[in-house]
């Protein structure tokens, strides 16, 4: 009983105070779906933890004002997304967090992203990279590491 | 050779209608590639840098859709210049459709080949081009295409005078591209079996080989900005006129995408020996636009 307690514990839980309810999973940092950069380079470019959350506060503000893909973002849950994709974010950079979501394949399980939202949204990404002063280099460093994830995000 | 165009099309078209599209049951959605990802217009029309096709579809389409371009493309080096105009379309990102008509004008030469000041050679191309795995950005596999481009030179009589076989003539190719979005580089490699001489405006074959031979080209640019892209390129070329030594091509470019729908693109060219006249440098101007 106490094992189970305590692993209970340990896991993340499924949504913090204030977002809705999700399907219980297991939290797990692989669920990120990429190896964090090694090293602080991409950290320090991003601004570390501070300039990350500005970037995700900001990319999720113009998606779901997005008239192309703001459909798609409409009556999800805005907190949980700004908190999950923080830690996304961060965890891939190597900025100190790890990532307590879903893996990409259920979050974006039919949702129905086509190819075109998907680059739809790497555009919003890099704008709102742009307002915080990235460098386009890194910019793009950062989307390699997104871009296999289309696979899993898009719809079959 | 029509002939043997025709049914290459065709073959084309039904391996496209068989092949299980996954977008099919979708309603068709136009638009949504990424910014410069659709190519300039090459020379011969197929998308890709300007000297060479790469392994992408024209047109701003996702395998959701269908697109086009259109071009214009002006080439003033030391003795010549030329123009090019074309259209292509693109079907579901991953069939490709192109015509373009070349004029190839050979000013004073003109007068000092016997031809007559001004005189001009020109040819329509038809091209189609089909992606048939892998992708530019997302995937781990490049985008690999093959293609055809059917010329047909205008001027028969006088390439034939000039030393060629023929007036047209078929070149296959096929396109391996990538951009690696880790280092912001975009690589392509294209081999081609041609037997053209200087693009096929000197016409087909010659007294120094008359077959096909296989050719080596290839792009690379570096991505600066979402908007502008610079890079170079390289085109290995037959050599098969004995009257007129064939040169490989090299150029240097910045592309630059003014709009969703306009791309502009600036390039110094050396297109070394043309019609016995040697150290053909100048610049190279393209204005496109895609949907
Ligand atoms: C590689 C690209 C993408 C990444 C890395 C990504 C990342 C994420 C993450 C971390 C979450 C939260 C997971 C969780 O709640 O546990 C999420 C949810 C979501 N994503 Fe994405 N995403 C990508 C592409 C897209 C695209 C292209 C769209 C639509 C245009 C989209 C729309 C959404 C929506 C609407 C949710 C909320 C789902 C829900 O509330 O259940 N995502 N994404």
């Amino acid at each position: 009983m106490s094992i189970i307690l305590s692993l209970l514990l340990l896991q993340a839980p499924y949504a913090l105070p204030g977002e809705a309810a999700v399907d219980p999973y297991v939290a797990d940092s692989r669920h990120a779906g990429a190896v964090p950069f090694t090293g602080d380079g991409m950290a320090k470019a991003f601004g570390g933890q501070d300039g990350i959350r500005r970037i995700v506060d900001r990319f999720v503000a113009i998606n779901f004002a997005d008239p192309v893909i703001g459909e798609i973002f409409a009556n999800h849950d805005k907190v949980r997304l700004k908190r999950t994709l923080f830690e996304q974010f961060c965890f891939i950079l190597n900025a100190g967090c790890t990532y307590s979501g879903r893996d990409m394949a259920s979050a974006h399980k039919d949702l129905g992203v086509q190819k075109a939202d998907m680059n739809r949204l790497v555009e919003t990404l890099q704008r709102a990279m742009r307002e915080e002063g990235i460098s386009f280099q890194a910019q793009n460093r950062f989307l390699s590491k997104l871009a296999p994830m289309r696979h899993d995000v898009i719809e079959k | 050779m029509m002939t043997c165009f025709r049914p290459f099309l065709c073959i084309m078209l039904a391996l496209a209608a068989l092949s299980p599209q996954q977008g099919m049951a979708r309603p068709i959605r136009n638009g949504g590639k990424l910014l410069l990802t659709n190519g300039i217009s090459s020379l011969e029309g197929a998308s890709g840098g300007g000297l060479t096709p790469w392994a992408v579809i024209a047109g701003n389409e996702t395998s959701d859709g269908f697109g086009m371009s259109a071009h214009g493309t002006l080439v003033e080096v030391k003795d010549y210049d030329y123009q090019s105009a074309g259209v292509a379309i693109g079907i579901r990102d991953r069939i490709e459709l192109s015509y373009t008509h070349q004029d190839f004008n050979t000013n004073e030469i003109g007068a000092a080949l016997g031809l007559g000041k001004d005189f001009a050679f020109s040819q329509d191309i038809f091209g189609a081009k089909i992606r048939v795995a892998g992708d530019l950005v997302y995937d781990r596999l490049p985008a690999i295409a093959v293609g055809v481009q059917y010329k047909n030179n205008n001027q028969g009589a006088i390439v034939r005078a000039v030393g060629a076989k023929g007036d047209e003539g078929v070149d296959y190719y096929a396109s391996v591209s990538k951009l690696f979005l880790a280092r912001s580089i975009l690589l392509s490699a294209t081999a081609r079996l041609t037997k053209a001489n200087q693009m096929g405006l000197l016409g087909f074959g010659g007294g120094k080989q008359g077959n096909h031979t296989l050719q080596f080209e290839g792009s690379a640019a570096w991505q600066l900005s979402r908007r502008i892209a610079i890079g170079g390129e390289y085109r290995r070329k037959p050599d098969n006129l004995n009257i007129a030594r064939e040169d490989d091509w090299f150029d240097a470019f910045a592309a630059v995408a003014i709009s969703r729908n306009v791309t502009a693109t600036i390039a110094y060219a050396d297109l070394g020996s043309i019609a016995t006249v040697k150290k053909q440098r100048g610049v190279f101007l393209q204005l496109q636009t895609a949907f």
